[in-house]
């Protein structure tokens, strides 16, 4: 089990947080999603490439460097298909397909995926997708649809006939979701859906791009907990505000260790990704959102307030916690996987 | 000897030398020290120690690869763990070379026991505020006063000792650390149960207990630097052995409770469910820290954000198993029973949950220190322990 980062690891992680810093600072998020970030990012950096295997053009390498660049992402509160085009490749690792595997490397295609199952009459599918995350800036969707065949993966333009795309006002005003409908539009099929896999994937990515969320909400509360005066003393000087956030930093070292594990084990050690993967999003979406919480608190009023960023994170971490169905069912599978 | 053939060693004396029982200590002391003078005649005790004082002289990596092995196993050890573990490695670093050669190696074969003497009935987690006093004659120190939380010191043959020695300076500055001779009639150990109704540890007085001034540990006055080498110690032994032991004869645990709980019951489930998701974070963020500590990165605080989360879970899991199982957990002979009343020992020893929080704070975050008022008054003039 590998729970530390490797040098490699660690340039990568320095190599896109210096993007970032200057590509798409915090002041920019709430301006949402800017294509042109979205294109350096696969230009100068290759990252949605980065899971693509090298036969179709990507860099081949695993979770645990993905993990580290969803930390990232998700610390800057990235706008845009970034996390969806992510979900997406992770997905065609387990159904390759070449176009859209070297689409995605080459930074060509942004694409996102939805759990909806659709219907597939052999050309085209049909069905209403409520919430498709990042449906807007996707070029391509891949969905689970019943056919002749039984259940495939199937690839849509969402730009093609047969589809209208709405845009939804989201919690989350960093990043957006489309009610999509499909009305006989044409589709290509990728091949049979695995039975497993896929989602455990998403799961495990979604909660590296929570610790980058925590991470930073804890990072920012600190800082301001340095410099803010009430009753002649710096905040972080009292206990009531020191304990706290003594909590929160508990509470993200072993979210960080949580997701490590999880990446190693999609990586490294395939029977041990179920649990894992239902670990991560138990406890790190949980804790993301309490610290996300506390640390908006810890703010005061002025945390409150639409100018401060602080509501950024506390909401990015809300629809992060639900986006792949309420926790429960991650704790249910906890249960179901531990024979209770 | 590579590490593969030093393991191999190791193990192969492990087969042959540990006691094969749950309780090896419970034949009392004559057992424990015999097998700490075989453990140490076989080279495993001292293992990184300096070759000079009696130690092995090897590094961290065969210390580590003993311990890895030695895991399988309960060795009777725990009376030595204070000398091992504080003390000693406190004498290695801030000793006299004479202290050195007399203390060291009859500590690493068990031949004498140690013992820690920081914590007063009024210093506790501010043990800097501690009132016992050391007042010089001649020669040698006059010893007066009371300490309290003392593991092991009814078998021990030597404590280590804080104590105040000028009182007309601020509290940090005035105290001086000692060895003192535990044999001494002026000692008086007296056992002290704990809320288990265990006695696992002692209140000590001292009555003009002489210390001759060569049992003097760094320079008069500069005990509190002393000090802080010991509490090092301490909490990198504390969190060496967090996580690391087994979870099977823990009653809270979830491997226990599930076999004693109905587990068709959905609340049951979903309780259990958070017991695992608290004791995987938990435990994989001391794997990491150990995997960090292998690769040369030094946990520093970190640690104590660790031994903060295992008093936290100690307390909630021996809770929630007691709640769990029902009336019959409030039998005093219940394992529950028990465990509930252990579980807040974790949270007070080896420092509070509070101060643990405040370590975090301080040390790990970087936030500013709460201001105080007891640094720079004179001790005499400042206001301790508890006091209308």
């Amino acid at each position: 089990m590998k729970l530390v980062l490797s040098q490699e690891q660690q340039e990568l992680r320095a190599a896109v947080r210096g993007y970032l810093s200057t590509a798409s600072p915090l002041s920019k998020a709430r301006q949402g999603y800017d294509p042109q970030v979205y294109t350096r990012l696969n230009g100068e950096l290759g990252l949605p490439g980065l899971v693509v295997p090298e036969e179709y053009g990507g860099s081949g390498a695993g979770m645990a460097e993905l993990a580290v660049v969803l930390e990232e992402t998700g610390a800057a509160l990235l706008p845009g298909p970034f996390l969806a085009t992510a979900f997406t490749a992770l997905a065609l690792t387990q159904v390759p397909d070449k176009e859209l595997l070297s689409g995605i490397a080459e930074g060509r295609i942004a694409a996102t995926i939805d759990g909806a199952e659709l219907t597939h009459d052999g050309a085209a599918v049909s069905g209403v997708l409520p919430r498709t995350l990042s449906g807007m800036e996707a070029d391509v969707l891949v969905v689970p649809a019943h056919g002749a065949d039984g259940l495939v993966m199937t690839a849509v333009e969402l730009a093609g006939p047969g589809v209208t795309r709405t845009p939804l006002e989201t919690l989350d005003l960093t990043r957006g979701q489309a009610l999509v409908t499909l009305d006989a539009a044409p589709a290509r099929v990728l091949g049979p859906a695995p039975e497993s896999g896929i989602l455990d994937r998403l799961r495990v990515a979604l909660a590296a791009e929570q610790l980058g969320v925590m991470r930073a909400a804890l990072d920012a509360i600190v800082a301001y907990a340095k410099v803010r005066v009430a009753f002649g003393r710096y905040i972080g000087s009292y206990q009531g505000v020191k304990h706290k956030l003594a909590d929160m930093h508990c509470k993200l070292e072993q979210a960080e260790s949580i997701v490590r594990y999880a990446a190693w084990a999609t990586d490294e050690s395939p029977a041990d990704l179920p649990e894992a993967a239902a670990l991560a999003q138990a406890y790190v979406g949980r804790a993301c959102f309490e610290v996300a919480r506390d640390h908006l608190l810890l703010h005061g009023g002025i945390g409150y307030t639409w100018e401060h960023d602080a509501h950024l994170f506390y909401k990015r971490a809300k629809a992060n916690e639900v986006l792949l169905g309420p926790p429960r069912i991650h704790r249910a599978r906890l249960a179901q996987l531990l024979e209770l | 000897m590579n590490l593969a053939e030093y393991r191999r060693a190791a193990r192969a004396w492990l087969q042959e030398n540990a006691p094969s029982d749950d309780h090896p200590e419970a034949d009392g002391l004559t057992r424990v020290k015999e097998f700490m003078a075989k453990l140490y005649d076989a080279g495993y005790s001292g293992i990184t120690w300096p070759e000079q004082w009696g130690g092995q002289g090897l590094t961290q990596a065969e210390e580590r690869v003993f311990a890895e092995e030695a895991r399988h196993y309960t060795l009777p050890t725990n009376v030595f763990m204070i000398g091992l573990g504080m003390t000693g490695p406190t004498i290695v670093d801030r000793g006299t070379d004479a202290q050195r050669a007399r203390f060291i190696r009859p500590l690493l074969r068990g031949e004498e026991i140690w013992c820690q003497l920081f914590s007063e009935p009024g210093a506790g987690s501010d043990v800097a505020s501690l009132q016992t006093r050391a007042v010089r004659d001649g020669d040698q120190w006059i010893v007066n006063g009371q300490k309290v939380w003392t593991s092991v010191a009814h078998h021990a043959d030597w404590g280590l000792l804080l104590a105040r020695t000028d009182v007309d300076v601020p509290k940090h500055k005035g105290l001086t650390m000692f060895v003192i001779d535990m044999h001494h009639p002026g000692v008086t150990v007296r056992p002290l149960k704990d809320m288990s109704g265990r006695a696992n540890f002692n209140e000590i007085f001292f009555d003009n207990v002489p210390i001759p001034d060569e049992h003097r540990v760094g320079e008069v006055n500069d005990g509190w630097s002393v000090a802080v080498t010991t509490l090092l110690h301490e909490r990198l032994s504390i969190s060496a052995g967090v996580g690391m032991g087994g979870q099977k004869d823990n009653p809270a645990s979830l491997e226990a409770l599930r076999e004693v709980v109905d587990t068709s019951d959905p609340l049951v489930r979903d309780e259990l469910v958070e017991l695992h998701i608290r004791s995987r974070a938990l435990a994989l963020f001391n794997q990491r820290l150990a995997q960090e500590t292998k690769a040369g990165i030094f946990p520093g605080a970190r640690g104590s954000a660790a031994k903060l989360l295992l008093a936290e879970l100690a307390m909630y899991q021996a809770d929630l198993g007691t709640r769990l199982v029902g009336p019959e957990a409030a039998l005093a002979d219940h394992p529950l029973a028990r465990a509930i009343s252990l579980a807040p020992g974790m949270a007070l020893g080896g420092g509070t949950n509070e101060i643990m929080r405040n370590i975090v704070g301080d040390r790990v975050l970087g936030l500013p220190p709460e201001p105080r008022v007891d640094k720079t008054v004179p001790f005499k003039d400042l206001k301790v322990g508890t006091q209308a």
